[in-house]
């Protein structure tokens, strides 16, 4: 089963990051903003230059082609981007992966206009088109950010029981404290330059 | 025919016109007035220096002096590339990009042409080589400004899109497809469009000029068929490789997207 692993890990003002997360764990981050939540993101997913070593498993990320990797680490940004006219184009061809129930999308939103989308609906089109490239680890970055407390449960119960399906380990930056204690395994909070474990976790 | 030569008391009529457009501009106030008349002047005391020059080195024909001239208006053409770029690579990038780009391309096809197609003897008869060798780089150095104006500024403002599909997994290749291919077309469209144009809409330059000077229209028309190819070719080539070596250098190894290797020179 696949670990995520790092060791040391320096970007920003974030120093000295080591931390493994088991297969289907979600360790949930949160902090300030501008305390380097997302940058520790993008540094996992290697989008930035960055200090220290991940590993997925003993594989490490310089070891691999940057776009493998990121292929097998996927991060979800918080502000989702579309660039072809229709929603079906982002998507991997001959994606074969049925549409989630719990994202509320009838079957034809492959052939919906993206102009037309809320941002809510992108992001949540956002989430799926992540998991149809079937990751290994994923990265979210507020996943449910514009979203309203119902579709929130709706989408949080729906990415839990995928994580628990492929037994994926999961980043997870958050700021809202209910929905930290509903998703989380763990908690750690970002304080001044390095992580801590959050009061009322374990 | 013999060629009437112009006295430089006439220029001066002509200048005095480019005196009146300079006093309408000011009274309009359309703010172009002393730009007006810097470019006039430049025209006048540049071209008349190249003249000197251009005299000196047709009584010589000496390929040292040659290859020094043309080594200094790829230089002159390398540096404008660079200042018309509103983003630009930091450090030598900025320029060697460009520079490269119309070196391969303009210097080839201009001994490809003299070498195979014309074939003055020696090749490098400086009436053939340096004319020749200023339209090629003049127009290679219009596509690659553009195209590398249009690469930088598109990545620029296309940024969250350009990672967003490298965190879906995508090579920087794919990422930035659209943007690469837009970025060459920018900067070919203008040589192909006055393909398109030439001898309906405009006489090119270079033909009128030979038949001013007495060639034979039949055979300044061959010569300006000639040149229009040469120049969307050198232009073409030029524009693919500028855009090449300029998109990969805003990726690092990792495929990251490195935006702190561009600098907005407008601030």
């Amino acid at each position: 089963m696949p670990d995520l692993r790092l060791d040391t890990v320096a970007i920003g003002t974030l120093a000295d990051v080591s931390m493994t997360v088991r297969a289907g764990e979600v360790v949930c981050l949160s902090g300030a903003s501008g305390s380097g939540k997302s940058r520790l993101l993008r540094a996992v997913a290697d989008l930035e230059p960055h200090q220290g070593r991940v590993y997925l498993d003993n594989t490490e990320q310089a070891s691999v082609p940057a776009h493998d990797w990121r292929r097998q680490v996927m991060m979800v940004p918080a502000d989702s981007q579309w660039w072809f006219d229709e929603v079906g184009a982002h998507f991997p061809k001959g994606n074969q992966e049925p549409l989630p129930e719990a994202l509320g999308f009838p079957p034809e939103v492959m052939h919906w206009t993206i102009s037309r989308l809320s941002s809510g609906e992108r992001q949540r089109l956002a989430l799926w088109r992540a998991l149809a490239g079937q990751p290994r680890v994923l990265l979210l970055d507020e996943p449910t950010a514009n979203l309203d407390h119902d579709m929130s449960l709706a989408v949080e119960n729906w990415l839990l029981s995928e994580i628990r399906k492929q037994e994926m380990p999961v980043l997870w930056v958050a700021h809202d404290q209910a929905q930290i204690q509903r998703v989380a395994d763990r908690h750690l909070h970002i304080v001044d330059n390095h992580l801590e474990p959050a009061h009322g976790s374990d | 025919m013999e060629v009437i030569d112009l006295a430089w008391w006439k220029l001066g009529l002509a200048a005095l016109l480019i005196l009146v457009l300079a006093g309408v501009s000011l009274y309009a106030r359309l703010g172009v007035t002393r730009n007006l008349l810097v470019a006039a002047a430049r025209t006048g005391i540049q071209l008349a220096l190249i003249g000197l020059v251009l005299e000196a080195l047709f009584a010589s024909a000496q390929l040292y002096w040659i290859a020094l001239l043309s080594v200094v208006m790829l230089l002159v053409a390398g540096r404008e590339v660079m200042a018309r770029q509103k983003r630009r690579l930091h450090g030598f990038w900025a320029f060697g990009v460009g520079t490269g780009a119309m070196f391969v391309s303009s210097f080839a096809v201009t001994i490809l042409a003299l070498t195979v197609i014309i074939g003055p003897n020696p090749w490098y008869t400086p009436q053939y080589a340096i004319p020749l060798l200023g339209m090629m780089l003049g127009n290679t150095m219009t596509g690659v400004a553009l195209s590398l104006d249009r690469l930088n500024d598109s990545v620029w403002s296309q940024r969250a899109v350009i990672e967003n599909r490298l965190m879906l997994g995508q090579s920087w290749r794919e990422a930035i497809e659209g943007i690469r291919m837009e970025a060459m077309r920018s900067g070919m469209m203008p040589s192909i469009n006055a393909m398109a144009a030439a001898g309906i809409v405009s006489l090119p330059g270079m033909m009128t000029g030979q038949i001013l000077a007495g060639s034979p229209p039949a055979v300044a028309v061959k010569y300006q068929i000639l040149v229009m190819l040469l120049i969307t070719v050198g232009t073409g080539f030029g524009t693919v490789m500028a855009v090449s070596w300029g998109s990969r250098r805003l990726f690092d190894d990792r495929e990251r997207l490195r935006l702190d290797r561009l600098i907005n020179t407008s601030q």
